[in-house]
């Protein structure tokens, strides 16, 4: 039997703009990231 | 005076300063515009949400550090390093190429083990059995022919020899051969595929 094969098309989506855990993450991590200078130096914290 | 109305380089200023409040409403200001242009490049929900995250992070990592020097101009840096990730997510993906199953189409629909399924074996077995039924309704010296050269992979020069014949009626009698087979399979709309 023939097998017979079709290109699928691009999933239909449009940009509905990042989730909002993502941008809770973002705000987290900004909160979390402490930077240290130490002379020449730079120290990333996370403060949990 | 309310954040939203504030302009970007003094946002940026305030959270350097250690207002959070500040890449929040840069945040909100500026996502839609970052993940649309990031989803226009690589089309995928996904890979967008990563993209647009890690772009966020250079962006929080760069302003804490101190090294954002761009003022006035914090969409087009942020839109600089969105574009840069797009171009490293394509490289990556040149390198270990993914391939994605849609809801339609399962790659796994169509590749194989290795191995033929029963059906498959079938269905060739069958074909070949029509074929050699066709093959046995042609004319013998084209049947002689066309056995030599597609069964027991004779060259035209071995078959000439073989049949005392030149090799020009050989291969005329192999295209003879084809030609009434053709006519033989579409006349009886014969389907011969597997």
């Amino acid at each position: 039997m023939a097998k017979l094969y079709n290109e699928s098309l691009p999933e239909p989506v449009k940009p509905t703009g990042p989730k909002k855990e993502t941008i809770n993450f973002l705000l987290s991590f900004s909160k979390a990231l402490s930077v240290t200078r130490y002379k020449n130096m730079t120290f990333e914290t996370f403060n949990n | 005076m309310k954040l939203e109305n504030v302009q970007d380089a003094a946002l940026v200023r305030q959270y350097m300063e250690g207002n959070e409040k500040g890449l929040e409403t840069l945040i909100v200001r500026h996502k839609q515009r970052i993940y649309s242009f990031i989803f226009s490049k690589v089309m995928d929900r996904d890979i967008t949400e990563d993209i647009f995250q890690d772009t966020f992070i250079k962006v929080i990592r760069t302003l804490k550090k101190g090294k954002y020097n761009e003022e006035g101009k914090f969409l087009p840096w942020v839109m600089r390093i969105a574009h840069n990730l797009v171009i490293d997510h394509f490289r990556r993906n040149k390198r270990m190429p993914k391939f994605q199953s849609r809801n339609d189409f399962d790659i796994f629909d169509v590749i194989s083990d290795g191995e033929e399924s029963m059906e498959f074996d079938m269905i060739t077995s069958q074909v070949h059995e029509d074929v050699r039924r066709l093959v046995e309704e042609l004319p013998e010296d084209q049947k002689e022919v066309l056995t030599m050269r597609i069964f027991k992979e004779m060259s035209f020069k071995e078959i000439a020899a073989s049949t005392d014949v030149s090799i020009n009626t050989a291969l005329g009698r192999m295209r003879y051969a084809l030609i009434n087979l053709r006519k033989v399979i579409d006349k009886h709309n014969i389907v011969l595929t597997r």
